[in-house]
């Protein structure tokens, strides 16, 4: 099998600085001989075979400033340097590529457009942690993709940078591609693990966190898609180079996915710190004309923002964070001025809802209560008091449930609340929307 | 019986775990036989189990967890249309309402003809793509229109 995805889209890469996603700019990006081309292994061969150590690896991520891209922004250096040194037994690495959570599609791209890069960036982290063997596990609904990557994974390892005694050394890697089948709780890392153990997607209680008793209770790392990519880039031109990309406290680049009402939907890599307009203008500005009113800036745990609120906001994890929402996992969801919050609510209430898994009480249940409260709004049947009914078992939920799940769920409901309020009162007053009139 | 066609795919998944870890296949193993049967029979999942020599239970407890298992049957063609935030936005409603009219079927439902099943879908990780759906849990087709259902439609035959 060889490693080809379909003719890329020709993307207007300007503007953009290609780190994760740097094959884009070839014919054919997912190849193993594009990738060689663009300089790819070389980084993985040089600490292999000059037995680079894997505290001065681990040293150089956290100089990079790289935090963990999968929407927790959890230094990644200092994650690594939790996995046991000496362990007698095998240990495993663990790739995130299950990508649910509403807007976030970032990850899709990297694997089926610059898969080799994944690999390297995962090798190099087995060789820095001393496990022999990884998962990479994939999002269900991404059947075309996941075959890329498998198709990556054979070429890799026919080529010789996966397997047994890899440059003639002592350093063995084995990597899988894992294939969900559907569910979005199994982004949250234990979750993930259950499911690469064939069970339901419960997450577990921490601790043990992973880096102890992780896949088939031997110690694990699990990072993000993005995150592992960035790795090889960092080996080769220096952590420093990586966080001179960025701004302070948010080293290198990120993978901004665009969707809604934008002109040009698609994700973008841009530097760490780029103001929100610029980026906005990179995918083609609001769509027909019209005007921005509110941006989800990354996924809809993410606080949802009104458009004064993010004009002025510079894209990285302190800039949001001043301005009161969180960068997430980079998944910008774009509303115009034609949005009914109440209805945008309304579906992510449902998601929620339909996505708990199910084991924490709060959580079970009160998704439900909101998703049903929302519904009778929707249909004309709400009272006033139903606001604060909203607030108050979302208040229940957050922080009273094993996974970040619960946080998840109720930011959605807090923040609409807090920046739309008139118009939810309007929708109960009313029975219909104040926005679109239905 | 599991073919000996599914056997074969199966063996190459358990090579992915310690020999002592067959249950972790069980994912796989549950999808590959849904593609060859269509969905999956109490039956079905009974002989994954027995196969990878774990508890029913918990191989039933996988079906019914995740979402792209079908534990009834659906048709030929499964059409799953995500209809969340992202796709919302960009029309998925009006793309649900021409492919009910046009088969004449509503959600989770089968054509009298036994060809399609409509599904609601949720985030499908594409919204780049938006609005989108899903034919049997392996082609994904982006920026729909109503043309182009018709088109993606008119093609499965």
């Amino acid at each position: 099998m060889v490693a080809s995805s379909k003719p890329v889209v020709k993307t207007d890469l300007a503007g953009q600085t290609l780190v994760t996603l740097r094959t884009l700019t070839e014919e054919n990006p997912a190849s193993l001989e594009t990738y060689l081309k663009l300089g790819g292994y070389a980084a993985l061969k040089r600490v292999v075979t000059e037995k680079v150590k894997p505290t001065d690896i681990i040293t150089e991520v956290k100089t990079s400033g790289l935090r963990g891209r999968g929407g927790a922004g959890f230094p990644t250096g200092l994650k690594w340097s939790f996995m046991p040194r000496y362990f007698d037994g095998v240990k495993y690495l663990v790739c995130n590529t299950d990508e649910g959570e509403p807007g976030t599609f970032k990850d899709r791209d990297i694997i089926r457009y610059n898969p080799h890069q994944l690999i390297e960036g995962m090798a190099i982290a087995a060789y820095t942690l001393g496990a022999r063997v990884g998962y990479n596990y994939i999002h269900g609904e991404i059947w075309q993709d996941y075959e890329i990557f498998e198709a990556a994974l054979h070429e890799a390892k026919a080529a010789g940078y996966l397997g047994e005694n890899l440059f003639g050394t002592n350093f063995s890697f084995d990597l899988y591609a894992v294939h969900g089948y559907g569910a979005y709780i199994c982004g949250e890392e234990t979750a993930l693990i259950e499911s690469i153990e064939g069970k339901k997607g419960q997450p577990r209680f921490k601790p043990p966190f992973p880096a102890s008793y992780g896949v088939f209770g031997k110690p694990t790392n699990v990072n993000n898609t993005e995150s592992y990519t960035s790795i090889p880039w960092i080996m080769q031109n220096g952590g420093q180079a990586f966080a001179d990309l960025g701004v302070p406290n948010s080293g290198g680049t990120k993978l901004f996915s665009i969707s809604g009402h934008v002109e040009k939907p698609g994700n973008y890599e841009v530097n760490m710190g780029m103001p929100f307009t610029e980026l906005l203008a990179l995918a083609g500005g609001i769509w027909k004309g019209r005007q921005l009113k509110a941006v989800i800036p990354g996924g809809p745990s993410t606080a949802v923002m009104p458009a004064s609120a993010i004009m002025g906001a510079t894209m990285d994890y302190d800039g949001l964070s001043k301005a009161r929402s969180s960068l997430g996992a980079g998944s910008m969801i774009v509303m115009d001025d034609t949005t009914c919050m109440v209805k945008a609510l309304h579906r992510l209430a449902y998601f929620f809802y339909e996505e708990s898994c199910g084991q924490c009480t709060p959580c079970r249940e009160g998704t439900g209560w909101v998703y049903r409260v929302i519904d009778r709004i929707v249909k004309g049947q709400g009272k006033m008091e139903d606001l604060d009914l909203l607030t108050d078992v979302s208040n229940n939920i957050a922080g009273r449930t094993i996974c970040a799940l619960g946080e998840a769920a109720a930011t959605p409901v807090l923040s609409f609340i807090k920046h739309f309020r008139p118009e939810f009162e309007y929708y109960i007053q009313h029975g219909k929307s104040m926005v679109d009139g239905k | 019986m599991l073919s000996p066609e599914a056997t074969t795919k199966i063996d190459y998944e358990l090579t992915k775990y310690p020999a002592d870890q067959r249950q972790a296949a069980v994912m796989s193993a549950l999808r590959i036989v849904q593609t060859e049967r269509g969905w999956l029979s109490k039956e079905s999942i009974t002989e994954v189990a027995q196969y990878l020599g774990m508890p029913e239970i918990a191989a039933m407890e996988v079906a019914t967890f995740y979402n792209m298992y079908d534990l009834s049957p659906v048709g030929k063609y499964k059409v799953t249309i995500c209809t969340n935030i992202s796709c919302m936005l960009r029309g998925s409603d009006e793309i649900v309402s021409h492919l009910q009219n046009k088969l004449g079927v509503g959600f989770n439902e089968v054509t009298s003809d036994g060809k399609f099943c409509l599904k609601e879908g949720e985030c499908m990780g594409c919204c780049g793509g938006a609005p989108l759906m899903h034919v049997n849990n392996t082609e994904m087709h982006e920026f729909l229109t109503t043309d182009k259902v018709d088109a993606i439609i008119e093609g499965l035959k």
